[in-house]
């Protein structure tokens, strides 16, 4: 069976009708004045899910996250918990805890006394509260650093002791915000997959709020795309990347050209479209649309072949233009063509060899062309 | 919100704000109100107002006499102007001395910039009183100040600096130093140097940058400045007191001697009011910059 | 700023602080001299040190002072600290613009106005003067002083700790004591600092509200000072002087220790993957 990406998900509930929301955001409205920063917002995430909210800033994520971990109330709807209302419960008595995008470690204490001080809240043991702290020190490979102070620490190990205050009580859920934000790219990409790993191994309910959608597209099992308050999308990374529902989330992920244009012919899903840009689409449509409705066409630079002359397959949609940019990345080359409409389409090529037969130059004519399953028809 | 969480936050508002309205806000009507009662010879010194039974009763016991006093004998109203012009000259005179040390400061390496900075702020810790005192034995006729000009030789005969305006403006200066120099050397030392070497970059001279660049944006600190020298040296007393003369009219010290030496309280009251009159526009500015800075802060 | 220190900006700082500290040093000098003239050198003596310890009324004052300083400083630094967090913490409530105007005015207000005002509440309640009305005219006054300095810390303090600790299980008072306090607790020993020697130093405020019996150090220097200047006044200005000074430098001193250690710390720490 052809699936959307070469991933195969065996941890799916989202997709099993019977299986019951772990948290439920319902019909959330949170306005700041007059300012609405989460508007009507209804969203589920089912237990040991990794939830990631991606959007631009001030979208609303964090305020979200913010309401579930009890700092903002909502102006109306309700949050549900493992089937508990939350509304009214101080942060100080809900199961769940934050991992704040400043850390927010407690600069008087040491790294031991900080992973011990939701412990002592909750009046644990003395000796249950050591071993516990050691037991977190080990997960996050801080044992040496147990009595330094966080001043003492490099900025990935402020994350992890961060992490490891976050989660020794083991709540319910796991909130990150941005928990990234302050690492450099490469211990942000190494430290994605340890969260990965963290999280399947303690078995915990994780939602991350990121800006970073090549984070949220690491880790996460499911993304919700939000924007303005609400949200666009919820789907696996794959789907939202292959599929997205909307010409926003299509812009918003990763790179896309979009093509404009009526419905000139429909034949179950296989569709013409007439373009604005001088040539006409053929595409598949997984959503029904009737002739003479306007729709779009979106897709990827990767999905684009570029060559000199026009292909041979008459199936295939191609136009030509002229090579405007180029820029070479290393494991790519990126294109810029112009057609004579004046749109400019992007390409990418991997370079999968060292040595290319056909190198292109500025200025040069070429042809752009893309089966029709290549992209997506998008009608919103 | 929980009622725990109501309560300690009305508490932590609460008890300060109690605190200032009985001992700081309410004095002043009360200052006022005697400010409207007549001089008596018993203790309190003056006949209470406000014990009348009827609203009646008690508007006609009221008396403006002293505020009357205040326009007729010119001691008052010229011990206010030249209260004022001092503190106006001060000012401009203590931002003159404390721009170039603010100045310096900033510009001093970021090593030593703490030491300096404790430096400045140090004699604000020592007493007012003992400060304005050391200059008594310089500025004195026989003082250090003259017997070191007669042994260079410049002048013949001691200088007459004690007990005139010019003590008053170096008491002024000199005390209230630190709080020129802080705000001015704050707003500098925040201010991104680069901007600086921008303009220089577009054509200005160093003159034209500090006058295009440097100075419009230490202004918040030199405004802030001016205000803290400005209207306390208004209602100033030790140092008219301890440097002037008996010629120099100061309003802080008028009412001091209305007060301790005449024991005239309701005229002292009517002194201070009059007083708090003309300085509340200059406070309400500065409150507004305060809060602006607060603001900003957040 | 980070530029080149020129011979002009040096110049000022140096001219700046000696203006600063010139009159103070001369003042001490003179405390060690012979002739009872202040103004002429007479030899190096300690004299009048002596003879200020076996003064009584100045030692009765000087008690009298610090006790003042000591009980309406610790009150200042809990009121100011409580309307530091007000003003910082409750952007909006009743009378706000009042409250804030409450805690800024009197930084600026003339003393003899808050003097004469504070006396004049005294009476009017039959409050008789003395060590009580000093220590209460003290703690208005230094409050505010001590509300800045605090204020001043709340706005860099980072709030994601109060929530972190909240989110980790503590109360509200829980966390004020367990997390903020804590860490405000410099800009708070400053601030009762400031307070003290603000009490210390006050001659005005005091005048107008102490009594019989209750002469502070500065009420009593003034009435001598009136009367001329003398050596034992510069001894006993040495002493309060050396007294700050002490305190200040040294508390400094520890801050700056601290820091560079800090500084040292996080270089090593960020040298560490």
């Amino acid at each position: 069976m052809k699936s959307l990406g070469n991933i195969r998900r065996s941890f799916a509930p989202w997709n099993d009708p019977s299986a019951k929301p772990y948290i439920a955001f319902e019909n959330i409205t949170k306005a700041f004045g007059s300012f609405i920063a989460v508007n009507d917002l209804t969203l589920h995430v089912f237990q040991r899910e990794f939830f990631a909210l991606l959007g631009a800033s001030g979208c609303g994520k964090s305020t979200l996250l913010r309401m579930l971990a009890g700092f903002e109330q909502p102006t109306s709807g309700r949050i549900l918990l493992d089937g508990q209302e939350m509304s009214g419960i101080p942060p100080y008595r809900r199961p769940v805890n934050m991992m704040f995008q400043s850390y927010a470690l407690f600069p008087h204490m040491t790294v031991e006394k900080n992973i011990a001080f939701g412990l002592k809240q909750d009046g644990m043991a003395k000796s249950e509260i050591e071993d516990r702290v050691a037991q977190m020190l080990k997960l996050v490979k801080l044992e040496q650093f147990g009595k330094r102070k966080p001043h003492q620490l490099s900025g990935g190990q402020r994350q992890r002791v961060a992490l490891a205050r976050s989660i020794a009580k083991r709540p319910k859920v796991l909130l990150l915000d941005e928990p990234l934000g302050a690492l450099d790219k490469k211990l942000r990409e190494e430290t994605q997959f340890e969260l990965m790993d963290l999280q399947q191994e303690l078995g915990l309910t994780f939602m991350v709020v990121t800006h970073d959608q090549e984070e949220a597209m690491t880790m996460a099992d499911r993304i919700a795309i939000m924007d303005r308050g609400q949200v666009k999308q919820v789907a696996t990374p794959a789907e939202v990347y292959e599929a997205p529902n909307s010409r926003f989330v299509a812009d918003f992920i990763g790179s896309v050209t979009l093509f404009e244009g009526k419905v000139e012919k429909a034949e179950g899903n296989r569709i013409e479209i007439a373009g604005t840009d001088g040539f006409p689409i053929r595409a598949e449509s997984a959503v029904a649309v009737t002739p003479g409705a306007t729709v779009h066409y979106a897709i990827r630079p990767e999905k684009i072949r570029l060559t000199k002359a026009r292909p041979a397959d008459p199936s295939v949609n191609a136009a030509e233009g002229e090579i405007w940019d180029i820029a070479y990345l290393g494991d790519m080359t990126v294109f810029h063509v112009r057609l004579a409409s004046g749109k400019v389409i992007k390409i990418s090529q991997m370079n999968a060899t060292r040595e290319a037969e056909e190198p292109f130059g500025w200025d040069e004519q070429a042809w752009v062309s893309f089966p029709a399953n290549a992209g997506i028809v998008l009608t919103s | 919100m929980n009622p725990l969480k109501w309560v300690t936050s009305r508490l932590v508002i609460l008890v300060p704000y109690a605190w200032l309205l009985i001992f700081f806000l309410v004095p002043f009507f009360i200052v006022f109100k005697i400010s409207l009662s007549t001089t008596a010879i018993q203790m309190p010194p003056y006949d209470p107002v406000f014990d009348g039974t009827g609203t009646w009763e008690k508007i006609k016991q009221l008396s403006f006499d002293n505020y009357v006093w205040l326009t007729e004998d010119p001691l008052y109203y010229r011990a206010y102007i030249s209260s004022v012009i001092i503190a106006a000259v001060s000012t401009v005179l203590t931002l003159l001395v404390a721009y170039p040390v603010a100045y310096g400061m900033a510009r001093a390496p970021s090593s030593i910039r703490p030491t300096l900075l404790m430096l400045v702020i140090l004699p604000f810790w020592t007493s007012f009183l003992i400060r304005v005192y050391a200059w008594i034995g310089i500025l004195k006729p026989e003082g250090l100040l003259s017997q070191l000009l007669i042994s260079l030789g410049l002048i013949s005969e001691p200088l007459q600096i004690l007990n005139t305006n010019t003590a008053i403006f170096i008491g002024i200066v000199y005390s209230y130093l630190p709080f020129m120099v802080l705000p001015i050397y704050s707003a500098l030392e925040k201010m991104d140097y680069s901007l600086v070497e921008a303009a220089e970059d577009l054509g200005c001279t160093p003159t034209g940058a500090f006058w295009k660049v440097t100075f419009p944006l230490s202004l918040p600190g030199v405004i802030a400045g001016c205000f803290l020298v400005f209207i306390p040296a208004v209602g100033e007393f030790v140092i008219p007191d301890l440097l002037g003369g008996s010629a120099t009219l100061m309003i802080g010290k008028t009412l001091w001697n209305e007060f301790f030496s005449n024991r005239d309280w309701p005229v002292s009251s009517a002194v201070a009011v009059v007083l708090l009159l003309i300085l509340v526009i200059p406070i309400v500015f500065f409150q507004n910059a305060q809060a602006k800075a607060e603001e900003a802060g957040r | 700023m980070n530029t080149t220190w020129s011979r002009f900006n040096i110049l000022s700082v140096v001219v700046g602080f000696s203006f600063l500290y010139l009159p103070i040093l001369i003042l001490i000098i003179f405390s060690f001299n012979a002739s009872k003239l202040v103004t002429v050198w007479g030899g190096f003596s300690t004299k009048w040190y002596v003879s200020l310890f076996s003064n009584q009324g100045i030692m009765d004052a000087a008690w009298v002072t610090i006790r003042v300083a000591l009980l309406s400083a610790s009150i200042a630094t809990v009121l100011g600290t409580l309307a530091a967090l007000a003003l910082n913490r409750y952007t909006r409530f009743n009378g706000r613009m009042l409250f804030s105007g409450m805690v800024y005015a009197p930084l600026v207000m003339p003393e003899v106005i808050t003097g004469l005002s504070l006396l004049l509440l005294f009476v009017a309640i039959g409050f008789d003067r003395g060590f009580w009305t000093v220590t209460l005219a003290h703690v208005t006054l230094t409050m505010c002083f001590v509300a800045v300095v605090v204020q001043s810390r709340l706005v860099t303090y980072d709030r994601s700790l109060d929530e972190a600790a909240m989110d980790l299980g503590a109360t509200p008072v829980g966390t004020f004591f367990q997390v903020t306090l804590p860490v405000i607790l410099p800009a708070v020993v400053s601030g009762w600092m400031l307070a003290f020697t603000l009490s210390l130093d006050d001659l005005v405020i005091a005048s107008f509200t102490s009594g019989p019996g209750a002469t502070t150090l500065p009420m009593k220097i003034y009435s001598q000072v009136r009367l001329g200047v003398t050596p034992e006044i510069n001894a006993v200005s040495t002493i309060m002087i050396a007294f700050i000074a002490t305190g200040v430098v040294i508390a400094s001193i520890i801050t700056k220790r601290q820091e560079v250690q800090r500084k040292r710390d996080e270089r090593m720490a960020m040298a560490q993957p």
